[in-house]
C-alpha cells in the first residue's frame, strides 16, 4: 500500500532528498492557481483534520474571509499530547520538508503571511529536527521573504516554531492561541471561531500536522486520487499508533477503513501469549473504550468509529489484554484529566477530581455499586457543560467504560469489598496512588 | 538572587520578538531562554522578563505556574521524567517509577541533597509506541525496563 504521510524512502528528511523525489513542485503548482482553486481541491479531495474531530480540511479553510484589512494566521498543531498519541513526531523527524510545502500551500489558499508550529515543549529533539528542515528550506529560498524570486509569485510567507511547555490543554486550539499569545492557556468559548476571531483577534486557521502534511501530495496527484484511498467518506491514510499490550506497538500509515482487528493482529503482531484482548480505546485516551469481545468487523475511519460508539480521534489505539485492571486504567485516565483541567469551568474542574476520588475509593476496596452510578452522574453533568471538550474528553472514558463493562466493575466493586477486613487493609496500601 | 539576561540570551531574545506582533507573545520563548540561563524560574527572573515584555509581573507568573516545564524551583542536574501514563503503565512504568524512588531516595518533585537528581512523574511524553520511558532533561530513552534505568543512573552518577 502507498504511504502518503510518511513515505519509505531513505532520508527523506535531507531537503535533497527530497527535492529529489519531486519535492516543492506541488507549491509551485498550487501557486499557479488561485487559492479558491486550491480550497476547492482540498475540499473535494474530502481531506479530514487528523488532530482529533475529523472536520472538513477544505471546508475549514473556506471560513476564512476573502476580503479583511487584518493579518491571517495558520497555526500548525503539533502539541500532541493526547495518551496514545504518537505520530506526528513521525513527520516532524522523517518528513519535515512534506510538512513545510503543506504549510506553504495552505498558507497560500487561506491568505495567511505567518504560520506558527506549536510543537510541544517535551519533544526537544523533534522540535531540533524540525528547524533543522526549516532552516534548509529557508536557506533553499522555499520559504520567507526570496520565495519571491524563487517562486516568481507576490505571496511570502514565514514560518516559526513556538515551543509549548508542559500543558495538555494547548492542544486545544483556542487554548493553543491563547498561550502563542502568551497568555495563560485557557481555552476561548466559541463562537466566535478562530476563522473570524484567532490569533490576536484576526482570521486563524489551525490544522494538525499530519492535516497539512497531507496536502502536497492531494495537489501533486489531485484531489480525484486522494479521494478514492480507503473509506469514501474519510479518505486518505492515517497513521496509527498502537500501544499497549501488542507484540508490535509502532506507528502504522494505513487507508482508511482498515480493520481494527487487522491493525492489532496483523500489523501490530497480536497479543503477546495470544492473550484476549479486554478492552480498545480506539483514538486515544479521551475517546470512548471498546470491548475486547465485539471488535469484529469494526472499521477506522471517523464513520464507522462512531457506528461503533466511539471516535477516531487521533488514531491512537490502546490495546489491553484480559489481564488488564480496568479500575487501575480508569484511574489512571481519569488522575491525567484532573491534572490537566485549566480550571476554568467548574463541572470540569472539581468533576475530574469527583471522579477520581471515587475510582480511588474502588481501586482500593471500598467501592459499591452506588458508585459506579455515581460516577456516571458525574460525568453526564461534565459532558456538554464546559467551555472546551476536555470535558467531554474526561467524561467519555468513565461513562462508556463503566457501561460497556458494567459486569466487570460490578464484580471489582462487589467482591473486593467482601474481602475480610485484613486483606482489605493489605489491597488498601497497596494500591492507592501511585497505582 | 539578581538575575540578569546575559548578551547572548539578549541577542536570542531580540531574534524572538521578530516573530510576533505584540511583546507579550515572545512571554513563553522568554522564558525558555531564560530557563537555559538560570536553570529555573525564580521570582527575579520573572520580574526581569516582565520588565523586557513591557508587562505584568502576574501575567508572567500566571503563565509561568500554567506549565509544568517551567521549574518553579531549582532542580537536579539530571532531571529524570518517568511517564506513568496508561500506555507505559501497561507496560511497567510504575515498577520503574517506584524504583527510580527507592534508588534515588526521593520522591516525586524532590532533589537529592547533592542536586544531582530530581524526579518527576509525567504525563503521556508521545513514546507510547515505545513505552515504557523515561527522560532525563532533554533526552528521551525508550523502550527501557528498570535494569536499564538502574545502569542509566548509575553511569551519571560516575559521570560527576
Ligand atoms: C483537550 C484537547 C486537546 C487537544 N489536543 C490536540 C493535539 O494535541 N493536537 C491536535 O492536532 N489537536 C488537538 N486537539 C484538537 C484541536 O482542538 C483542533 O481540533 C485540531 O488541531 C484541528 O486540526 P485538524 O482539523 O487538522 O484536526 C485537542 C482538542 C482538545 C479539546
Ligand atoms: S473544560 Fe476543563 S480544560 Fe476546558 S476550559 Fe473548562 S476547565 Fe478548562
Ligand atoms: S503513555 Fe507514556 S509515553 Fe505515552
Amino acid at each position: 500500500m502507498e504511504k502518503i504521510v510518511l513515505p519509505e524512502i531513505k532520508d527523506m528528511h535531507l531537503i535533497d532528498v527530497y527535492l529529489a523525489n519531486g519535492g516543492y513542485s506541488s507549491v509551485k503548482k498550487a501557486f499557479n492557481q488561485t487559492p479558491d482553486d486550491i480550497i476547492d481541491q482540498v475540499k473535494k479531495s474530502g481531506l479530514r483534520g487528523r488532530g482529533g474531530a475529523a472536520f472538513s480540511a477544505g471546508l475549514k479553510w473556506s471560513f476564512m474571509p476573502k476580503s479583511t484589512t487584518k493579518p491571517k494566521y495558520l497555526c500548525v498543531n503539533g502539541d500532541e499530547s493526547e495518551p496514545g498519541s504518537f505520530k506526528d513526531r513521525q513527520i516532524l523527524e522523517h518528513n519535515p520538508h512534506q510538512l513545510i510545502e503543506g504549510i506553504l500551500i495552505t498558507c497560500y489558499a487561506i491568505g495567511a503571511k505567518i504560520a506558527y508550529v506549536y510543537i510541544r515543549g517535551e519533544y526537544h529533539k523533534f522540535i531540533n529536527f524540525f528547524s533543522k528542515a526549516l532552516n534548509d528550506a529557508y536557506e533553499h529560498g522555499f520559504v520567507g521573504d526570496a520565495m519571491r524570486e524563487k517562486f516568481g509569485t507576490d505571496f511570502t510567507c514565514q514560518i516559526y516554531i513556538h515551543k509549548g511547555a508542559g500543558a495538555y490543554i494547548c492542544g486545544e486550539e483556542s487554548s493553543l492561541m491563547n498561550s502563542i499569545e502568551g497568555k495563560r492557556a485557557y481555552p476561548r468559548v466559541k463562537p466566535p471561531f478562530p476563522a473570524q476571531y484567532g490569533l490576536w483577534g484576526c482570521p486563524t486557521t489551525i490544522n494538525n500536522v499530519e492535516t497539512i502534511t497531507n496536502v502536497p501530495p492531494i495537489i501533486a496527484n489531485g484531489w480525484e486520487w486522494f479521494a478514492k484511498i480507503g473509506e469514501p467518506k474519510h479518505p486518505g491514510t492515517i497513521l496509527f499508533g498502537v500501544s499497549g499490550h501488542v507484540n508490535k506497538p509502532g506507528v502504522y500509515e494505513l487507508p482508511t477503513g482498515t480493520l481494527l482487528t487487522e491493525l492489532i493482529y496483523n500489523y501490530a503482531g497480536g497479543v503477546p501469549g495470544n492473550k484476549k484482548i479486554l478492552c480498545v480505546i480506539p483514538g486515544g485516551s479521551s475517546m470512548p473504550p471498546l470491548r475486547g469481545d465485539q471488535l469484529e468487523e469494526i472499521k477506522m475511519d471517523a464513520e464507522s468509529l462512531k457506528a461503533a460508539g466511539s471516535a477516531i480521534g487521533t488514531g491512537g489505539v490502546m490495546v489491553m489484554d484480559e489481564d488488564t485492571d480496568l479500575v487501575k486504567v480508569l484511574t489512571r485516565i481519569t488522575k491525567f484529566y484532573y491534572h490537566e483541567s485549566c480550571g476554568q469551568c467548574t463541572p470540569c474542574r472539581e468533576g475530574t477530581g469527583w471522579m477520581l476520588k471515587i475510582l480511588n475509593r474502588i481501586l482500593s476496596g471500598s467501592g459499591s455499586s452506588n458508585d459506579l452510578d455515581l460516577l456516571i452522574s458525574v460525568a453526564n453533568n461534565i459532558e456538554g457543560n464546559t467551555v472546551c471538550a476536555l470535558g467531554d474528553a474526561a467524561a467519555w472514558p468513565v461513562k462508556y467504560m463503566i457501561e460497556r463493562f458494567r459486569d466487570y466493575f460490578e464484580t471489582r466493586v462487589n467482591t473486593v469489598t467482601k474481602l475480610p477486613i485484613a486483606n482489605k487493609v493489605h489491597s488498601l496500601r497497596k494500591s492507592v496512588i501511585p497505582l | 538572587m539578581e538575575f540578569k539576561f546575559t548578551t547572548e540570551s539578549l541577542e536570542k531574545i531580540n531574534a524572538v520578538l521578530n516573530r510576533y506582533p505584540t511583546k507579550q507573545a515572545a512571554l513563553m520563548p522568554v522564558l525558555w531562554i531564560a530557563q537555559e540561563q538560570n536553570g529555573w524560574i525564580s521570582n527575579e527572573v520573572m520580574q526581569e522578563t516582565a520588565k523586557i515584555l513591557e508587562i505584568n509581573p502576574e501575567e508572567v507568573l500566571g503563565v509561568v505556574t500554567f506549565y509544568t516545564m517551567y521549574f518553579k524551583k531549582p532542580m537536579g542536574k539530571h532531571h529524570i521524567q518517568v511517564c506513568t501514563n496508561v500506555s507505559c503503565m501497561f507496560r511497567g512504568a510504575y515498577e520503574i517509577y517506584e524504583g527510580v524512588k527507592k534508588k534515588l531516595g526521593i520522591d516525586n518533585m524532590e532533589t537529592t541533597s547533592d542536586r544531582k537528581f530530581s524526579l518527576e512523574e509525567v504525563e503521556c511524553m508521545g513514546a507510547c509506541g515505545n513505552a515504557p520511558m523515561i527522560a532525563i532533561n532533554e533526552e528521551y530513552f525508550e523502550n527501557i525496563s528498570s535494569e536499564k534505568v538502574n545502569k542509566i543512573i548509575e553511569d551519571l552518577e560516575k559521570s560527576a
